[in-house]
């Protein structure tokens, strides 16, 4: 057993783990977040997408060990404390940016991830390249690219709309 | 998985004392092919000696004529480089189109060259702009260095340090990526530094990267596009599977040579 201690969601965690332990299962079955999908479990599908050291990266691709002293933050690190949801999961739920929605947590993560990297103005062609890490079995990209543009901009304003919220 | 033992040094010297000690013992930079590896079971570690903590194997520098990356610098961080921007674009872009946003920030350019995937671009930047792979006890160059599908030049404890490309005047990578796996299926990186031109190939052929040296001869005489046409890649030694058949490779060759010549004119 190995011990891990991260910051997760902003809360400290500490655990003892096997070695062999995935940041994914930590975060699911230690933590209990479940909000964070195994997918394909192969780094190729997206939905296990969690932000380490603020870049998105695919935690069934890491094991909880490397990440130890990390700071983490999963979809249920996004909303407000009182439920207020983050610009980009609005825009996903006013775009209708999932069917399934399987696929969601991690497509939200990597695009506000995206829009961390590129800052807020993207363009459809720039957002279809960068969600090339995440795979959506349904094929809704339309709206999901609609949900990206739209959740953006509104990351643009977000600093004055979560003040207002809070 | 298989269960493994996990250590995490903060030294070069402390990961290669590690590498002595422990039984079947194997480095982990980035993870993003090893892990894979390991849940298929087609690997089982004893012990994971993680590079993650080691400073000495981060950082970017130019020096004169030569830039030297660090082992442990990820994709997405050669690509974001002003250094790399500056010096040698080609290299930027190669980087920017390592697998996906995810893997870009996850993957290292010393992973990815000591695994010498023969599908992997990196390998083939490294032939064509005659890289020196550093390690913790000697130089290689990269011709030395690749030997071959996975293979490499590195010996049992060896560990890459660093790699140190000499600035080409101009360079630039061109590939045709797989449709679903998205690696390379061929790609091309060319450059010429002076009166040298170098073409390697990585992706297509039987035993990892390659130089075309036809296309070589063809480009000293005048870098253009057009001095390619008609240089054929010989298919004989290129793979040929369900993805495409060394003579579709070799036609690709010939199509993602003369796109990297055009890119490096800024064309």
């Amino acid at each position: 057993m190995a011990a891990v201690s991260m910051t997760v969601n902003g809360k400290a965690v500490t655990a003892d783990v096997e070695p062999r332990t995935l940041l994914v299962q930590f975060i699911r079955e230690n933590l209990k977040l479940t909000g964070t999908h195994v997918g394909c479990d192969t780094s190729q599908c997206g939905a296990c997408v969690v932000h380490v050291d603020g870049k998105a990266m695919k935690s069934c691709t890491l094991l909880a060990v490397q990440c130890n002293g990390a700071s983490i933050v999963t979809i249920e690190g996004l909303a407000g404390a009182d439920g207020t949801l983050h610009p980009m999961q609005a825009a996903f739920r006013e775009h209708h940016g999932l069917q399934c929605g399987f696929c969601t947590p991690g497509m939200i993560m990597s695009a506000v991830d995206i829009v961390n990297r590129k800052g807020s103005d993207l363009d459809e062609h720039t957002i279809r390249e960068e969600l090339e890490g995440n795979i959506c079995r349904c094929t809704g990209y339309h709206n999901i690219v609609r949900a990206v543009e739209t959740g953006a901009k509104a990351m643009a304003g977000s600093a004055p709309v979560r003040q207002a919220a809070e | 998985m298989y269960a493994f033992t996990y250590h995490r040094p903060d030294t070069v010297r402390q990961a290669a004392g590690l590498l002595a000690r422990k039984d079947d013992a194997k480095i982990i930079a980035g993870g993003h092919t090893l892990l894979p590896t390991m849940k298929q079971r087609l690997a089982s570690p004893g012990a994971l000696v993680d590079l993650g903590g080691v400073p000495e194997l981060k950082g970017i520098e130019r020096k004169g004529r030569g830039l030297i990356i660090g082992a442990m610098m990820t994709h997405a961080e050669v690509a974001e480089s002003a250094a790399v921007q500056e010096a040698i674009p080609g290299l930027a872009a190669l980087a920017a189109n390592i697998g996906d946003p995810h893997v870009r920030h996850r993957g290292t350019i010393g992973g990815s060259i000591a695994n010498n995937d023969p599908a992997a671009d990196y390998p083939a930047a490294c032939i064509a702009m005659g890289a020196i792979i550093v390690t913790n006890k000697r130089k290689i160059p990269a011709e030395d260095f690749f030997q071959g599908m996975f293979g490499t030049a590195l010996e049992e404890g060896e560990i890459v340090t660093k790699v140190a490309f000499g600035i080409p005047s101009r360079s630039a990578y061109a590939k045709f990526r797989n449709p679903a796996s998205r690696y390379a299926l061929v790609g091309v990186y060319v450059a010429k530094r002076g009166g040298e031109v170098r073409v390697a190939v990585t992706g297509a052929g039987a035993s990892g990267v390659f130089r075309w040296t036809a296309a070589e001869e063809a480009l000293k005489k005048r870098f253009a596009p057009k001095s390619l046409e008609g240089v054929k890649a010989d298919p004989s030694g290129l793979n040929s599977d369900i993805h495409a058949d060394a003579e579709y490779r070799a036609h690709l060759i010939n199509v993602m040579a003369r796109r990297a010549v055009e890119a490096a004119l800024g064309k």
